[in-house]
């Protein structure tokens, strides 16, 4: 019993990395309707970003997030202005193969200056620090990882519903075309957008580089989690993707229980049904806002 | 003049809708654009608000050329539409519909206040969702949204759409109040009685092309069913 309740607990965790991670991707889908094929990569970027930060003011990794925050930001607005919102006049497909190419260039930078050997991100012993309840052993970092994820949610939601940009940027979703009769500019509402997606990659990304071991094309098994976390969820529903995460977190670790071969098949069968079963995820846009 | 339209060319792609049109407004006038469907009215709007980019003509606003402009600059200028079928956010309460309008920043002459005094049953319904109304109170919504955006000039397409003869009567009524502070109106609509009684000048359009213009005393039935028709 109490080993399913410490599988349950973990599931929990690593799903709070997996919503984390989904939830950049759900934003550009949701806003935008850019389904980015290079979050994955982006999040590896936020990694090395981190790991350059690190290195050149010695830092910790978790305090190198401040840096990293607005420098994805930066970085958001500057890809969606130069090239993403010229994509998105060129119909829903130019985004998707942008993005891909993109991937593929990112690849090639990040083998180019960092080399293909993994790297990752030192926070010594917070590390493999745990909190012990019974027989439970709980490790601080992923329960930061779960906090972190509960805390950029809300923050989002109080942007969303209690902002004027918030109002804005629901206004763009539901209707890009009468926005801009409001004396909106939508691609520069795209922009705050992209950079708003890219802030939370850039947390996800170092998270995953604090977590586990990163190399240049690691991106790719990223994006699948964060994919089937967002498709679960529901596409273009913020919450759906939290929801979305955990049930893969869940799925995940109740595969791993079962045999260490089986994890993230456990993953991608949830996944299989749900695209089988009830492909508009648990809260679809049309039933859940923001 | 406050617009004057000189031989405007507009399409989709490689469908022509608009061909050399002619329109010319007075400040202060309401003007009713008449033509059954798919005549070229929408796109005539579409194009004044810089949704559809000319291929050819001028659109002059104020003196102003603004046929090459973007719709956020066109609105902060004081050009405001009321859409087709409302379009209201469905996402956004009534409130945040209305207040969306205040996006282009131009000075406030109209506040929430106003447009609840103006519409009384939108104040009661204002943490509601807009869609949740029902179709003629979602009309004063989009109107009243419309101008939040403090316009100039107002362009209403198809506002009669879906609505009870009575709730259309009560929104022409109330636009006739609010053109009387000045407010230049141009009224796209199908019901042709409903848009030359509410208006000083009308055109009918047809296959992209003025084929009549008069003014509302002069308003001929059998020449603008003519028209209208094409027979």
């Amino acid at each position: 019993m109490i080993a399913w309740i410490d599988t349950l607990i973990q599931g929990v965790l690593l799903g709070g990395f997996f919503a984390l991670s989904g939830l950049g991707l759900s934003l550009s889908f949701g806003i935008m309707h850019i389904v980015n094929i290079a979050h994955g990569d982006f999040l590896v970027v936020a990694a090395y970003l981190c790991l350059v930060i690190c290195g050149l003011f010695g830092l910790n990794p978790l305090l190198a997030i401040i840096i990293v925050i607005p420098l994805m930001f930066l970085f958001g607005y500057a890809l969606q202005k130069t090239i993403l919102n010229k994509g998105v006049d060129g119909g829903e497909l130019s985004p998707l193969l942008i993005t891909f190419g993109l991937s593929i260039i990112l690849h090639n930078l990040l083998q180019e200056f960092f080399s293909a050997d993994a790297k990752s991100l030192d926070v010594g012993a917070f590390e493999v620090a745990s909190l012990n309840i019974g027989p439970l052993h709980i490790g601080w970092l992923p329960i930061t990882i779960l906090v972190t994820t509960l805390v950029v949610y809300y923050i989002l939601h109080q942007i969303m519903e209690s902002t004027k940009f918030g109002m804005i940027v629901r206004a763009t979703v539901d209707d890009p075309e009468i926005t801009s009769l409001m004396g909106v500019d939508t691609k520069k509402i795209n922009c705050l957008g992209m950079g708003l997606s890219m802030t939370i990659v850039g947390i996800a990304g170092t998270l995953f580089g604090i977590k586990s071991s990163f190399f240049p094309l690691a991106g790719g098994l990223q994006l699948l989690f964060a994919f089937e976390a967002v498709i679960i969820g529901g596409m273009g529903s913020i919450w759906g993707t939290l929801l979305g995460g955990m049930s893969l977190g869940i799925a995940q670790t109740i595969g791993y229980r079962i045999g260490s071969g089986w994890g993230e098949f456990a993953g991608h069968l949830v996944f299989f049904l749900f695209l089988l079963l009830k492909p508009s995820g648990l809260l679809s846009k049309e039933t859940q806002h923001a | 003049m406050l617009l004057e339209i000189k031989e405007l060319k507009a399409g989709y792609g490689e469908i022509q809708a608009l061909f050399g049109v002619e329109l010319s407004l007075e400040e202060g006038s309401t003007l009713a654009l008449i033509g059954a469907n798919g005549a070229g009215k929408s796109s005539l709007l579409r194009c004044i608000t810089g949704l559809i980019r000319p291929t050819g003509g001028q659109i002059l606003y104020n003196k102003k050329n603004i046929a090459a402009y973007r719709p956020y600059d066109i609105s902060a200028m004081g050009i405001a539409m009321v859409p087709e079928g409302r379009r209201l956010f469905p996402s956004l309460t009534v409130e945040e519909n209305l207040i969306m309008g205040q996006c282009n920043k131009r000075e406030q002459e109209w506040t929430l206040e106003r447009v609840y005094d103006l519409f009384p049953p939108l104040k009661g319904f204002r943490k509601r969702m807009g869609t949740e109304l029902s179709g003629g109170q979602q009309q004063m919504v989009a109107v009243g949204r419309a101008l939040m955006s403090n316009p100039r000039l107002l362009l209403c397409d198809e506002l009669s759409l879906g609505l009870a003869p009575v709730v259309i009567k009560d929104i022409y009524r109330t636009l006739e109040t609010v053109t009387k502070t000045g407010l230049s109106l141009i009224i796209v609509e199908q019901d042709i009685n409903q848009a030359i009684a509410a208006s000083n000048s009308f055109l009918c359009i047809r296959e992209g092309e003025i084929v009549l213009s008069g003014t509302r005393e002069n308003a001929d039935r059998n020449l603008i069913a003519k028209a209208y028709f094409g027979n």
